[in-house]
């Protein structure tokens, strides 16, 4: 461990504000990458079943 | 053999065909990258020991380096598969051209702003116009580009043509990217990871390090996978295995 203590590894010697904003930026790129083809997915099935309503297929 | 590549290059190029054989790869991809990126995040802000003249802002490289290494990767596989589409006229080639776009995207926000947020404590400045963020703030510009022709569009096809002849052009913005730290003064250092000499950098840093470009590079495949994946079932709607693969996505 680098750090002694939890509140030491939140504090991160005084640059907590810098590398923890950094992180929650990237576990939102992440997160974007992940939901966005679920919802793609949706977008399929539901256009799917409106032509299917409309009889189209 | 020639003739035994232009067969499997042609069966490959299909898009039922790689729809069929890519089915478990996208899985096993990500479950690789969520253990090299955890393992990576873990020992990067828990292990790790301190940089002498940054101290713990330093931390923010296992997140900068791997987005910023992958932004670009992503932009050479778009203008690659645009390139494939053009000259041999392969659907599949632009589906996957399209579908990297979002993601490029979002890599290279993630490398400009954790960029910013480690300028801010190292330089004293969030932001400067100098030759390497700009040429990156580039890239993304071009990124939104891409974006806005795929949807700007009626036609896809019209749109994945625009794209791929922009992605081409864009292509010289890549060795500028590369080389600016060594053309220009610049506040950004030069490359710490270089091919042809060891990294001067202690082990328990550059581990981690390489462990979360490994982990972000799989990512991409299995997004990329993904979502490649449902813009064949988009764009073969009028095709009865699409439509019956469209209806075991709802079942599950």
């Amino acid at each position: 461990m680098a750090f002694a203590s939890l509140p030491e590894f939140f504090a991160m010697g005084g640059h907590g504000l810098y590398v923890w904003t950094a992180y929650a930026i990237g576990a939102a790129v992440i997160a974007f990458n992940v939901l966005s083809p679920i919802l793609l997915r949706k977008k399929l099935i539901t256009e799917q079943k409106r032509r299917e309503r409309r009889g189209q297929l | 053999m020639w003739q035994a590549f232009v067969r499997w290059f042609h069966k490959w190029s299909s898009p039922k065909w790689f729809y069929e054989m890519s089915r478990p790869w996208s899985f096993w991809l990500g479950w690789a990258a969520v253990a090299c990126m955890a393992t990576a995040i873990i020992w990067g802000l828990g292990f790790s020991p301190v940089e002498r003249l940054q101290g713990n802002s330093y931390r923010i490289i296992f997140l900068h380096v791997p987005s910023a290494f992958l932004s670009q990767a992503t932009y050479m596989t778009i203008a690659i598969a645009g390139a494939v589409g053009l000259i041999w006229r392969i659907k599949l080639a632009f589906y996957v051209a399209k579908q990297c776009v979002p993601i490029g995207t979002s890599m290279a926000i993630l490398a400009l702003a954790t960029g910013a947020i480690w300028g801010k404590p190292t330089w004293g400045a969030w932001w400067v116009w100098d030759a390497r963020l700009t040429s990156m703030l580039i890239l993304l510009l071009l990124y939104l580009g891409l974006w806005a022709l795929h949807n700007a569009m009626e036609r896809a096809e019209s749109g994945d043509r625009a794209a791929a002849i922009l992605a081409l052009v864009g292509v010289v913005n890549i060795p500028i990217i590369k080389f600016s730290v060594n053309w220009w003064n610049t506040l950004h250092q030069p490359a710490t990871l270089k091919v042809t000499e060891a990294a001067p950098m202690h082990m328990s840093m550059l581990i981690p390090l390489l462990l979360s470009i490994l982990g972000f590079y799989l990512a991409f495949l299995s997004w990329m996978l993904i979502r490649t994946r449902l813009e064949i079932l988009d764009r073969e709607k009028k095709a009865r295995w699409a439509q019956q693969e469209v209806r075991q996505l709802e079942a599950k």
